[in-house]
């Protein structure tokens, strides 16, 4: 388009630099989005080997491949890896390339502290990743419980640094989207016509400001009682190793949520579009992710059942409180497609397959709510198991239905179809195959963070059936290389609007110029681009049962449009 | 946009952070500070969270005994105190001087909020001495004295960002950068300073005198 042959000469500096010099530089939200994803997944592929090992390990009782010392570093950074440097990285860097295009802005608040947010990043993951180099990496698994976390060795030091780095990292770059979010956003694009995708990195940004910096005081008090004797964590001082719990969980409870509900933005942003309809519910939907927000700081004691220390039917209620804004969300999306035309793309599958699985990890959760049935099971593979439904196979399947489908807006292409189902049904059965038996692991007792277990009855057949599932995972990700391989080696084949979408970032270019927008449509609802391109429904019209037995003519459009635009 | 208008918008005084016509509410920069306390007020959090934790559990008694009469409101504590709500005063003081364009009036009030900042660290390193050498009472006194120089360190860490961010707004003020419309960062960096003066008031309730 012309925008795109325009934009060099709009420069103010000739182009002198080389172009790893302007992407080392950049401070471009769209680049940086693409930095952050770009590393995250390089960490992703990191982190993935590292599970690879334990379960190669874990394939048969006895010790085959690593000894017990090394087994504690795999997990422990394979957890720490996964989330600080994969997920969380992963889901900024989709936000960073798609919020400021779903606001219609041209970047984000604040550039030059996004460029910041991002390249300590990088620096933290090589923090994190020098404990091999200097004599062993952390081994206290990623809870670094105490006051384990505080006897361990220099790894553990450096997995502080690293995570207070990271978390530096996450807050101001949360600071930036929500500056951003509440100042940027387009003329007429009110809060309530916000997509859903930017709702939600709304309500984690605000978790993520809130959460980390307690995390950042608990990692300092660890720190100290590691380095300068103090007695936070040490009982004979004074302290309190269980105070370690409180303040990692008061982090880590709403950090789940910042890892998952990134993924469910992606997820309602795709369920519309490839149903063709609009999200059933959007208020109640936008409510229930402030609502999971907010019950977030309240249910991290769940995390603390068998400690004996908290008040086990406040956070058990609470903990089931949660499951109500989630099944709202559920229902939210089951209508969506509920009579839809469905088109079964890539995109979509990926997200099908995250209503599915997080369906199941959504479940285990809320047996682990149960304080009788958690005390069974504390510490056991059922953990493991309802972790990995709900970040695996949620997450992550939530990340690869965002890149399936903003790929082409982020490199004007199109990936290949047939590899994409490919490798969706290859981690779809991986997935399965490999969390599905820990669940009758951990009921039948066995515990998690060991380097090897008993040859009871079942339990080797179930170890070798998940050790399968994690490399088929494994074998799924080799379809996707391949595929963005040749695809960035072919031509530029995207269209703008490739999946026929509602929100703003369609209506620009296949990849958008340096300035985003030459010119935004009207916003008169949460789909602008649709009203643009079909006209302005009235709300849920297109929601009644599709065939055209309600709407055989095309809706009027409705009188009072201009004063609701104001509103 | 030509490339001498870019350059021209790049070093000339404030930038306006929105590049809308008019700005509607909060500046956005502000927001951006703001929010910053927000996550700092969370850091703290867990600091006194800490503190009651382990107050909540002190066998037999808190302070440990022994340790009774080491953290006193002294007269060194007492005037460190004054000096920083009273900065508080005087960076206030200072933002309405740029508010009605005295430039130089608000000079001199951010060298006084500086000089003011400086002398409750010199202050604190003092006090600090003063535990150490005659009372032996350090961060490895157990659990209080872990606490007590935490707590009391980080809020001096974050006096020290402030006096740091007072110096780069003093510069940026007497290379007249500011005006009665264009004055966000000092905005920004008194927000700051009023922040850490209210930890320093929970600071000091908690640790001299709910003791």
């Amino acid at each position: 388009m012309a925008t795109t042959t325009l934009a060099p000469g709009t420069l103010a500096y000739p182009r002198s630099r080389s172009r790893i010099y302007e992407w080392l530089t950049t401070t471009d939200h769209k680049k940086i989005g693409i930095l952050y994803i770009t590393t995250s997944f390089l960490f992703f592929l990191i982190g993935g080997l590292f599970a690879l090992l334990i379960r190669s390990e874990l394939a048969l009782p006895g010790i085959q491949f690593v000894d017990p010392e090394t087994y504690n570093q795999l997990f422990t950074i394979h957890g720490t890896t996964m989330i600080f440097l994969f997920v969380m990285p992963m889901m900024t860097g989709l936000a960073n390339y798609i919020v400021p295009l779903q606001v219609g802005a041209a970047d984000m608040a604040f550039p030059r502290i996004n460029a910041l947010s991002f390249w300590m990043v990088p620096l933290g993951g090589l923090l994190l990743f020098s404990g091999y180099a200097l004599g062993g990496a952390a081994d206290a698994g990623w809870t670094g419980y105490a006051p384990l976390s505080v006897q361990g060795g220099t790894g553990i030091d450096l997995w502080i640094m690293a995570l207070v780095l990271l978390g530096m990292s996450s807050v101001l770059g949360a600071i930036n989207f929500i500056a951003t979010i509440f100042k940027m956003r387009a003329p007429g694009l009110t809060l309530l016509r916000m997509p859903i995708m930017v709702w939600n990195i709304l309500v984690t940004s605000v978790l993520l400001l809130f959460a980390v910096p307690v995390l950042t005081s608990g990692l300092i008090m660890l720190y100290i009682d590691r380095n300068y004797g103090g007695g936070f964590f040490d009982p004979a001082a004074g302290g309190n190793p269980i105070l370690w719990q409180h303040v990692f969980w008061f982090f880590g409870h709403p950090e789940v949520y910042i890892l998952i509900l990134p993924a469910f933005g992606i997820v309602t942003e795709i369920l519309p579009v490839f149903s063709r309809k609009p999200l059933f519910g959007y208020k109640a939907f936008v409510f229930a992710t402030a609502s999971i927000g907010a019950l977030g700081f309240s249910v991290w004691a769940h995390h603390m059942f068998t400690t004996g220390a908290v008040y086990l039917p406040f956070f058990s209620f609470f903990t089931f409180l949660i499951a109500v804004p989630t099944g709202i969300k559920f229902f939210n999306w089951l209508a969506t497609m509920w009579r839809g035309q469905l088109v079964l793309k890539t995109p979509m599958l990926y997200a099908i397959g995250f209503i599915a699985l997080f369906l199941i990890g959504g479940l285990d959760g809320a047996f682990l709510a149960v304080v009788p049935f958690d005390f069974h099971v504390q510490d056991t593979y059922w953990v493991v198991s309802h972790l990995h439904y709900v970040l695996f196979a949620g997450s992550v399947m939530g990340i690869f239905a965002g890149l399936f489908y903003w790929f082409p807006k982020m490199t004007g292409r199109m990936l290949n179809e047939g590899l994409g189902k490919l490798q969706w049904l290859l981690m779809f059965v991986g997935a399965n195959l490999a969390f599905f038996p820990m669940h009758l692991l951990g009921l039948d007792g066995m515990v998690r963070r060991i380097v090897d277990y008993e040859p009871n009855p079942g339990w080797t057949e179930l170890n070798f059936l998940s050790t399968i599932g994690a490399f088929t995972i494994a074998l799924s990700i080799l379809p996707f290389l391949w595929n963005v391989f040749i695809t960035l080696r072919g031509p530029r084949n995207a269209p703008d609007d490739p999946w026929d979408g509602n929100t703003l970032e369609w209506a620009t270019t296949s990849p958008p110029p340096a300035y985003n927008f030459d010119s935004l449509p009207k916003i008169r609802s949460e789909r602008p681009l649709f009203d643009l391109k079909y006209g302005l429904q009235p709300a849920h019209a297109a929601a009644l049962p599709a065939g055209g037995t309600t709407h055989d003519k095309p809706p009027a459009p409705p009188a009072g449009d201009s004063d609701e635009a104001h509103s | 946009m030509t490339a001498e208008g870019q350059v021209l918008t790049m070093t000339h005084g404030e930038p306006d952070a929105t590049a809308l016509p008019e700005e509607q509410g909060v500046n956005t920069a502000l927001l951006g500070m703001l929010l910053f306390i927000g996550s700092e007020v969370m850091f703290f959090a867990g600091l006194f969270a800490a503190y009651f934790n382990a107050r909540a559990a002190a066998q037999p008694a808190w302070p440990p005994p022994g340790l009774e009469n080491v953290v006193e409101p002294n007269i060194v504590v007492i005037t460190a105190t004054i000096i920083l709500l009273l900065s508080s005063v005087t960076m206030q003081y200072g933002l309405t001087r740029i508010q009605h364009d005295d430039r130089r009036g608000m000079n001199r009030a951010l060298l006084i909020t500086l000089v003011m900042g400086v002398t409750f660290l010199s202050l604190q390193a003092y006090d600090y001495l003063d535990l150490v050498s005659t009372h032996g009472f350090g961060i490895n006194s157990g659990v209080y004295g872990t606490l007590f120089f935490t707590m009391t360190g980080f809020h001096g860490a974050h006096v020290f960002g402030g006096v740091v961010g007072i110096s780069i707004v003093l510069l940026r003020g007497a290379a007249g950068q500011f005006s009665a419309k264009h004055h966000i960062a000092v905005e920004a960096v008194s927000a700051y300073w009023h922040f850490v003066d209210v930890v320093w008031i929970f600071l000091f309730s908690t640790l001299y005198l709910l003791k």
